[in-house]
């Protein structure tokens, strides 16, 4: 987490407009798009297919810079357009999570060291940073299987494993893509009720692109992106 | 964490397989080094173990390894008389063919000095040195004849007394060491028929010339053996090799020898020159051509193993590069995996080597150097190879991940 930002929002992004291409090829993929959202809040991104929620949320997670627009992240201005304000990859490892519709787990590491490595990326002595994944797998449920490697693992444990790497380096953002597109209902919800659990137990913000409307009811605020604009939900289930 | 440990556990069977083609590649090439060094060994044995200080061979050769050369054989007299000449022996050698057991039989066949030269000089591991004159022979072990064995060679048989290891010549061939006169008797046999030939011959030509009429005696003496004719040359030897006495230099003694209009003198020094940089050299650069080969081929394997482990795992590092890993870890894990591929298969070679390079038809001397530098030459190209997996892997976007 960022030190001296406790009370800033977690993420702040003001005005961001992607365009792919130029001329007869130029797409707008985002549209001047402002969100801000707190720490521990949990925010559900909805939208069809090529509404641009992707486009927002690599911009975001610092992997695909705007064409315009500010990025803000607990308190420290990252991104100016498509100027990088500080170093991308080495803020990723300390601030954001990743999760994605497929788990993506590295599939020569085992469950705990797929949590360990990105602990390690982050520096941690290696002993430490199993301790730590153990814990992580213990909080998520599955310290069980903490030494099978993920072609072992169902597609709800690979997703909890990687939840855990998620939120190793404790970030301050979390960015989830479809996490449950590949899990039935029961468990997708098991998902999104951690993501819930995580966000208000530990402080970070979770933006959470889904199209299960089953599960709403998680989430403290729901957002639906069209045509590369973004806007409260009509139904929010804001508490 | 080692990353490159645990890639290469999981695609153990892939690994191990590259490993062993490695291995292979590079036990050739330590195997090319081998026979060089063998080849300069065997070259020498001869010149290093003889005793020799000076080589005494025909004017304006360079033999007797090199190019023939024919010397009178009682130039070892003449050279007995030089001030600072302890001792003169004759030398011949030259390569037969022949067949035994119904399978050819190729061996340098050397003349040793007797009864001064018994060859005790001679390395063996069964056996005695020659024990008489005539008809005993000591055969190198790579000639597959065995103690007490008969050969037939020209129209004597000599039994084999002794068995050494490690006397091949040059060219590769099993030396096989008989008094002088046996070796030039194996030399210069010729059949029955062609020596009757030859005496008919000699005295027609004496009857066609006057001295055949008036002096009768020399028809009968012409239609007798070589040996009793005066006017015809005694079998020539290939060089005479000449101990210098203790307290004169070499030097002068060649000098004086080399006034002499008829031989070429070369001290143990510049024969050695003339084996190694004169007779192996074709096959010192032949050999060099396909080590360098060898190692282009193996940086290439290596570069391409590591280029499609590396393709495998693109979207393992697009995840790592996401999490935000630094560059030097992902370069670490293709480097890693690289030295390990190079170091196993070295070390498979040297294995593998130890087991295979006995049982190659020629010599395979491996030294420490050599060793070191192959050691040296597969970190290289470790690492050489590895540049193209850690290029591709550098060009990776963490956003490669969503694909």
């Amino acid at each position: 987490m960022i030190a001296d930002a406790n009370n800033s929002p977690a993420v702040e992004a003001l005005g961001l407009t992607k365009i792919y291409g130029a001329g007869n090829t130029e797409v707008v993929a985002m549209k001047d798009v402002s969100v801000r959202l707190a720490r521990g809040e949990v925010v559900a991104l909805l939208g069809p297919s090529g509404a641009g929620k992707s486009t927002f949320l690599t911009a975001v997670g610092l992997i695909n810079p705007p064409t315009s627009g500010r990025i803000v992240i607990g308190g420290k201005p990252v991104m100016d357009g498509p100027r990088a304000l500080v170093d991308l990859r080495a803020f990723r490892r300390r601030h954001l999570g990743f999760v994605f519709q497929k788990a993506n787990l590295i599939p020569f590491l085992n469950a705990a060291e797929n949590v360990a490595v990105a602990l390690e990326i982050n520096d941690a002595a290696p002993r430490a940073a199993r301790k730590r994944a153990l814990e992580l797998l213990d909080y998520l449920g599955v310290a069980e299987r903490a030494n099978n490697l993920p072609d072992a693992l169902s597609g709800g444990q690979q997703q909890r494993v990687a939840v855990a790497r998620a939120l190793a380096n404790e970030p301050s953002l979390i960015l989830a893509d479809e996490p449950t597109a590949a899990l039935d209902s029961h468990r997708g919800r098991q998902v999104m009720v951690l993501f819930r659990k995580v966000a208000h137990e530990r402080g970070s913000a979770v933006i959470v692109v889904t199209h299960d409307h089953r599960s709403l009811d998680v989430f403290d605020r729901t957002y639906e992106m069209e045509d590369g604009e973004l806007r409260p939900a009509a139904a929010d289930h804001a508490p | 964490m080692n990353l490159a440990a645990k890639d290469i556990r999981h695609n153990l069977g892939r690994f191990a397989l590259t490993t062993v083609g490695i291995g292979l590649l590079l036990m050739v090439v330590l195997g090319m080094s081998g026979i060089y060094r063998g080849m300069i060994d065997d070259a020498l044995v001869v010149v290093d173990h003889i005793g020799a200080d000076l080589w005494v061979v025909q004017r304006g050769t360079r033999g007797p390894f090199a190019e023939i050369s024919r010397l009178p054989a009682n130039l070892e007299h003449r050279l007995r008389a030089v001030p600072g000449v302890a001792s003169a022996r004759t030398f011949v050698s030259h390569n037969v063919q022949r067949e035994h057991r119904g399978q050819p039989l190729r061996m340098n066949v050397h003349g040793l000095a007797w009864p001064e030269d018994k060859g005790e000089w001679v390395k063996l591991i069964a056996g005695r040195p020659l024990g008489q004159a005539h008809y005993e022979m000591i055969a190198d072990a790579s000639l597959g004849l065995t103690l007490g064995e008969k050969l037939a060679l020209g129209k004597d048989s000599y039994t084999v007394v002794g068995v050494s290891r490690g006397m091949v010549s040059s060219g590769g061939d099993g030396i096989a060491f008989f008094t002088t006169q046996d070796a030039q008797a194996i030399q210069f046999d010729l059949p029955g028929e062609a020596i009757r030939l030859e005496r008919a011959a000699r005295v027609q030509r004496a009857v066609g010339q006057d001295i055949g009429q008036v002096q009768p005696l020399l028809l009968e003496r012409g239609a007798g053996n070589s040996a009793g004719l005066p006017a015809l040359a005694r079998p020539m030897v290939s060089a005479v090799t000449v101990r210098v006495a203790a307290g004169f230099d070499p030097a002068t003694v060649a000098a004086t020898i080399a006034a002499w209009p008829d031989v070429t003198v070369y001290t143990r020094d510049s024969q050695s020159e003339l084996l190694v940089h004169g007779m192996i050299d074709k096959a010192r650069r032949q050999i060099g051509l396909f080590r360098a080969l060898l190692v282009i081929i193996s940086t290439i394997i290596m570069a391409l193993i590591l280029y499609t482990l590396t393709l495998d795992k693109i979207h393992d590092i697009a995840m790592l590069k996401l999490m935000g890993a630094r560059n030097t870890m992902i370069a670490g894990l293709i480097l890693q995996q690289a030295i390990l591929l190079g170091a196993l298969g070295f070390g498979l070679a040297w294995y593998l080597g130890g087991w295979v390079f006995p049982r190659f038809p020629r010599r395979v001397l491996i030294a420490p150097e050599d060793l070191w530098g192959l050691a040296l030459v597969v970190t290289a190209i470790s690492i050489l190879a590895s540049l193209l997996g850690i290029w591709k892997a550098m060009r990776i976007e963490p956003n490669k991940v969503l694909s």
